[in-house]
C-alpha cells in the first residue's frame, strides 16, 4: 500500500507541476492583445506557411488561427456549426462547397479590396460576392511510367483513351460520392459530350476499366505514385507535385479538356464580424499572395507574372473544359444518385 | 443507539440514490442528449422540413443498400470470429499458462491498438498492396504472393488488427479473476483438462466471452476507418455514412444510416439483459487466485501462437518505421532521418504531438474515474433498478456510434449557445457550450467514444467480485464508500489500470470524432497525420505515427511496472495468508 501511495503522490506532484502550462491550452486561450481570427481552409498544409508569410509581415497585430482539413470535413464542420459559427473566414475551399454553405445562409457577401483584379469566372457575379476565387484546380491523370511500361501500357492522352480495353483494371479514380475531385471529373464528362446521355455512355465504358473508386481526391494519384495502380484520375496540382517529388509520374492533362472547380474565399455570417476578417480577405486576393498561389497553381484568379509551374500545359486556360459551377451544384444530388445506381451497387461484389 | 444505526443506514441509501441519479444525469447529457438533434434530422430534409420516415424508406429502396448491409454483416461476422478466437487464446496464454516471456507478450498484447488507423493502412499497403513486400516477394528475392488486399480481405485483416485487442482486454479481465479451489476440486474428482476447461473455465468467463463477441461485432460493423482505405469497391454501411456526410454534406441521410447501425447494439443489449439473470459471482471472500502449472506442450503451443500474432503486428509496425525512413517507396529505397523533423512539413512541428499526449493523459484519468464509478454504481447496488438499467443501456450505446457521427452530434449540441423552450419565447443558456473550443470537449468526446469497452470491462470485473463484500460491510455498518475504497478498488486495480491505458492509447490515435472538434489553437497529431498524408507526405505521416506508437509503448511499460506492484497487493486481498 505504501508504494501505491507514493506512486499516487508522485503522479499528483507531476500533475500539479504541469497544471499551469496545461491550463493555457485546456481553455484554448493564450493571453494576448492581438486581434485574432479563425480561418478554415482546405489548402494543403505544406503550402499554408509560405502563403501566410506576407500576411504576418504586414499585419503583425492580427493572429491567424488556421484550421486545416480536407474539403469534405471543412464543409461538414461549417454546416454543423451553423448555429454558432466558429470560423471568421473560409480560405481556399471549393466554390461548390461554398455554394452549399451560401444556400444555407451561412455566408455574408463581401467585396474585398482589389476585387476588380479577379477574373469574372472566378467569382460570384453578385455585387457583394458570396465567394471570391483564388485559383482553379483541374482534373488530370497521374500515370506511373515504370508500371505502365511493366504492364505494356501506352500513356493515355485523353478521356477517350481511358476506355480502351488495354487499361482494364489499371485505373483508379476518386469516388464522386465522397470526393469533390471525383465529382468534377464526372460533371465535366456529362457537360462536354454532345448530350448527357452520351456522357453516361462514356462513364459506363470507363467503369469497365476502373479498378477502384477511392474516397479522396488525391488518393488515386498517390496510389499511382506508389505503383499500386498505373493510372490515377486525380487533379493537376497533385500530379505536378508528385512529379517534382521525384516519383516516376507523368502528369497528363486530357486532350478534351479538364474538369475544374475554383478554390475560393468567403466571409462567415455572424453577429460580430471582425474587421480583421475583412483585412484577411483583402489580403487573400492581393497580387503578392497571388504570386505565391501561382507557384503551385497554373491558373490563378488574379493574373500574375509568375512563370507557369513546371509540368502544366503551356496554355492552361485553354485546358479548361466547359463547366457551369451552378449547374453542377444544382444537379449534384440527381447525378450522384444516378451514378450510385449504375456503378456503386454493381461494383461491390468484386 | 438504535436511532443512530438507522440513521446511518438511511443516509447510506440516500447518498447512493443521489449518486446514481447524478451519474444518470451525466450519462444522459454526454451520450443521449447530444445525439438527439442529429437523430431528429433523420426525420427531416436538409432544409429542416419534417418529412417523417421518408429518409428511411429512401435508403432502403436504394439498391446498393442491401449490398452494403450484407457486406457489413459478412465483415462483422468474420471479424468477430477471428478476433475473439485470437483474443481468447492470447488472453488464455497470458493468464492461465506458464507462457515463456510472458511479460514481453503482455507488454505487446495491445500493440496493434497503438498504431494510428491511417498508419495501419500504410503498413498493410506496404506489405500486402500491389507493390507490397509480400506481394512482390521482398523485391523479387522470393516468390510473391498476392492476397488481393483491396476489398473484403483487406478489411478483415485491418478489422482484426483493431478488434482482437479489444476482445483481449475484456477476456484478460475475465480470466484474471478465478478461483483456484474450483480447479483443485476438479482435480481431486479426476476431471480431464478438457472437462475442466468446458465445465469451469468457459462457464466462468461466459459473460466476458459474450461481451467480447458483441464488442467485436459492433466495432467491425460500424468502423469506417479501415474500409475507407483498403476497402476498394467493397461498400459497407459505415462508408455509406462517410459518403453522405463528408462527401455530400447530407446530414439527414447520414443520421438515418447511423440509426440503422444502432440496431445490432440494441439487440445486443436486450440479449445481454436476459443473459445476465442467472449470473453468479466468482470471487468470494474465500477465493484463492489461480496458479498455472507448467505444461510443456500447452506452453509451447501458446508460445508459437502468440509469437505468430506478434510477428504480424510488429511486421506491420516495422513497415511503418521503414516508410518513415524511405525516400520514395518503392522506387528509391535509400534511407534518411529527414522525416522526423516535422518543422519543415505540415502540422506545426511537435506542438500537436504534445497536445495529444496531454489530451490522452486527461482522458485516461477522468475517463477511468468516471467509467469505473458508473460501473460500480450500476453493478453493486439494489436501489433505483430502472435508472440503473437505463445507465447500463446508455453506456452500451457509444460503441455503435461511428466517431464521425459522435463528432457532428457534439458540434450540434455543445456549440449551441442556448436552448429555446418549446412553445415559450424563452431561451436557456447552455452551460455545456463553455466546453466548446477547449481541450475539455476533446477529452469528453474521447471518454464517451471509448466508453463502452471500458464500462464492460469494469462490469466484467465487478461481477466477479462477490456481492458478499458489500453485504458484510453493510451488516458491519461500514458505509459503502469505505468498502469501495478498501475492497473494491484494490481488488479491481489491475482492471482499473487496464482501462486507463486503454483510454490513453485510443486517445493517442483517434481521428474520427476529434477531427470535427479540435479547436484552432489545439491541433492534435492524429489530425496532422491525416493532413501530412493529404499533402502527399507519407514518410512524415509514418514518422509521426512511429512517435505515437513509441509513446503508447512507453506508457504501457509504466503500466506494467505499476500493475506488477499493484497485483501483488490485490492478490493479498484475496489471499492474506500468502504474505
Amino acid at each position: 500500500m505504501k508504494k501505491l501511495f507514493s506512486f499516487v503522490m508522485g503522479a499528483a506532484v507531476i500533475g500539479t507541476a504541469l497544471a499551469p502550462s496545461a491550463n493555457a491550452w485546456w481553455w484554448g486561450k493564450k493571453g494576448s492583445e492581438k486581434a485574432s481570427i479563425t480561418v478554415y481552409t482546405a489548402l494543403e498544409d505544406d503550402q499554408i506557411p509560405n502563403y501566410l508569410k506576407s500576411f504576418e509581415r504586414d499585419y503583425p497585430n492580427i493572429e491567424v488561427n488556421i484550421v486545416r482539413d480536407s474539403t469534405g470535413i471543412v464543409t461538414a464542420k461549417l454546416l454543423a456549426e451553423a448555429e454558432n459559427p466558429q470560423a471568421d473566414v473560409v480560405w481556399g475551399l471549393a466554390a461548390s462547397s461554398l455554394l452549399v454553405a451560401n444556400d444555407r445562409g451561412l455566408i455574408q457577401g463581401y467585396a474585398p479590396k482589389g476585387l476588380s483584379n479577379v477574373k469574372p469566372s472566378f467569382r460570384d457575379p453578385a455585387k457583394k460576392p458570396s465567394w471570391v476565387g483564388i485559383d482553379s484546380w483541374i482534373s488530370a491523370f497521374c500515370v506511373n511510367k515504370i508500371e505502365a511500361q511493366k504492364n505494356g501500357l501506352s500513356i493515355p492522352k485523353s478521356w477517350a483513351d481511358l476506355t480502351k480495353p488495354e487499361y482494364k483494371g489499371h485505373i483508379v479514380m476518386s469516388n464522386p460520392a465522397s470526393s469533390g475531385t471525383g465529382y468534377l471529373s464526372v460533371a465535366s464528362r456529362l457537360q462536354n459530350l454532345p448530350s448527357e446521355e452520351d456522357g453516361w455512355n462514356y462513364l459506363d465504358a470507363l467503369h469497365e476499366n476502373i479498378a477502384q473508386y477511392m474516397h479522396s481526391g488525391s488518393k488515386p494519384c498517390k496510389a499511382a505514385g506508389k505503383g499500386e495502380y498505373p493510372i490515377g484520375v486525380s487533379f493537376g496540382y497533385r500530379a505536378v507535385k508528385q512529379v517534382n517529388m521525384g516519383q516516376p509520374i507523368e502528369a497528363v492533362f486530357p486532350k478534351e479538356g479538364s474538369g475544374w472547380d475554383v478554390e475560393a474565399n468567403a466571409l462567415i455570417k455572424k453577429d460580430k464580424i471582425k474587421p480583421a476578417a475583412k483585412t484577411f480577405l483583402d489580403w487573400a486576393i492581393s497580387p503578392e499572395v497571388s504570386r505565391e498561389y501561382a507557384k503551385s497553381f497554373a491558373i490563378t484568379a488574379v493574373e500574375t507574372d509568375v512563370p507557369l509551374p513546371k509540368g502544366f500545359p503551356s496554355n492552361p486556360e485553354k485546358q479548361l473544359a466547359k463547366n457551369d459551377l451552378q449547374w453542377a451544384a444544382v444537379n449534384r444530388e440527381r447525378i450522384l444518385a444516378e451514378w450510385a445506381k449504375r456503378y456503386d451497387g454493381k461494383s461491390a461484389a468484386k | 443507539m438504535y436511532f443512530k444505526k438507522n440513521f446511518n443506514k438511511s443516509f447510506n441509501i440516500l447518498l447512493l440514490r443521489i449518486l446514481i441519479i447524478f451519474v444518470f444525469i451525466l450519462v444522459s447529457f454526454f451520450i443521449i442528449i447530444p445525439l438527439l438533434p442529429l437523430f431528429l434530422k433523420s426525420f427531416s430534409d436538409n432544409k429542416n422540413n419534417f418529412i417523417g420516415l421518408e429518409n428511411f424508406i429512401n435508403y432502403i429502396q436504394n439498391p446498393s443498400l442491401t449490398q452494403s448491409f450484407i457486406n457489413s454483416l459478412k465483415v462483422a461476422i468474420t471479424t468477430t470470429f477471428f478476433s475473439v478466437l485470437i483474443g481468447f487464446i492470447y488472453a488464455y496464454a497470458l493468464t492461465r499458462t506458464r507462457l515463456p516471456l510472458k511479460k514481453f507478450f503482455n507488454t505487446f498484447s495491445l500493440f496493434s491498438l497503438y498504431i494510428p488507423p491511417l498508419a495501419v493502412a500504410i503498413g498493410l499497403i506496404y506489405i500486402f498492396g500491389k507493390q507490397g513486400l509480400i506481394t512482390q516477394g521482398f523485391f523479387g528475392t522470393i516468390p510473391g504472393f498476392d492476397i488481393n488486399l483491396y476489398g473484403f480481405n483487406g478489411i478483415i485483416i485491418g478489422e482484426i488488427f483493431y478488434c482482437f485487442p479489444q476482445a483481449l482486454i475484456i477476456l484478460v479481465s475475465a480470466l484474471n479473476l478465478s478461483d483456484q479451489r474450483l480447479y483443485e476440486a476438479a482435480e481431486s474428482l479426476k476431471a480431464s483438462p478438457l472437462r475442466k476447461f468446458l465445465t469451469i473455465t468457459l462457464p466462468n468467463i461466459k459473460y466476458g466471452l459474450m461481451n467480447s463477441f458483441f464488442i467485436c461485432f459492433i466495432l467491425s460493423f460500424t468502423d469506417f476507418g479501415v474500409p475507407k482505405v483498403v476497402g476498394g469497391n467493397f461498400n459497407v454501411l459505415a462508408t455509406d455514412i462517410y459518403k453522405q456526410v463528408v462527401g455530400q454534406q447530407n446530414f439527414a441521410m447520414g443520421a438515418t444510416i447511423s440509426i440503422y447501425l444502432l440496431v445490432p447494439s440494441i439487440l445486443a443489449f436486450l440479449i445481454d439483459k436476459n443473459f445476465q439473470k442467472n449470473e453468479a459471482s466468482l470471487i468470494s471472500g474465500k477465493s484463492i487466485p489461480f496458479k498455472p502449472r507448467k505444461n510443456l506442450i500447452v506452453d509451447s503451443i501458446m508460445f508459437i501462437f502468440c509469437s505468430l500474432i506478434l510477428i504480424l503486428v510488429i511486421g506491420v509496425f516495422s513497415s511503418i518505421v521503414l516508410a518513415s525512413l524511405i525516400k520514395i517507396w518503392p522506387y528509391d529505397i535509400s534511407l534518411s532521418l529527414q522525416n522526423f523533423r516535422f518543422s519543415n512539413v505540415a502540422g506545426n512541428g511537435y506542438e500537436p504531438y504534445f497536445n495529444t499526449v496531454f489530451m490522452s493523459i486527461y482522458t485516461a484519468i477522468f475517463g477511468t474515474i468516471f467509467v469505473f464509478f458508473t460501473a460500480y454504481l450500476v453493478e453493486k447496488f439494489k436501489p433505483l433498478k430502472k435508472i440503473r438499467m437505463l445507465i447500463y443501456f446508455f453506456s452500451t450505446l457509444p460503441i455503435a456510434i461511428p466517431g464521425l457521427v459522435l463528432g457532428l452530434s457534439y458540434i450540434l449540441f455543445f456549440n449551441k449557445p442556448s436552448f429555446s423552450v418549446p412553445f415559450l419565447d424563452f431561451q436557456i443558456f447552455n452551460p455545456f457550450s463553455l466546453l466548446y473550443g477547449t481541450m475539455g470537449i476533446l477529452v469528453l468526446a474521447n471518454i464517451i467514444h471509448f466508453f463502452t469497452v471500458c464500462f464492460i470491462s469494469a462490469t466484467t470485473t465487478l461481477k466477479q467480485i462477490d456481492k458478499e463484500f458489500e453485504e458484510v460491510s453493510e451488516s458491519l455498518k461500514v458505509p459503502f464508500y469505505k468498502t469501495f475504497l478498501r475492497i473494491t478498488i484494490p481488488l479491481s486495480l489491475p482492471t482499473i489500470l487496464e482501462i486507463g491505458s486503454y483510454y490513453f492509447v485510443n486517445s493517442m490515435i483517434t481521428v474520427s470524432a476529434i477531427i470535427f472538434l479540435y479547436p484552432a489553437k489545439i491541433p492534435v497529431s492524429s489530425v496532422s497525420i491525416v493532413n501530412m498524408d493529404d499533402a502527399g507526405d507519407t514518410a512524415s505521416a509514418a514518422a509521426m505515427s512511429t512517435l505515437i506508437v513509441l509513446t503508447s509503448l512507453f506508457v504501457r511499460l509504466i503500466y506494467e511496472f505499476t500493475s506488477r506492484n499493484v497485483s501483488k497487493k490485490s492478490s493479498v486481498w484475496i489471499n492474506p495468508l500468502e504474505t
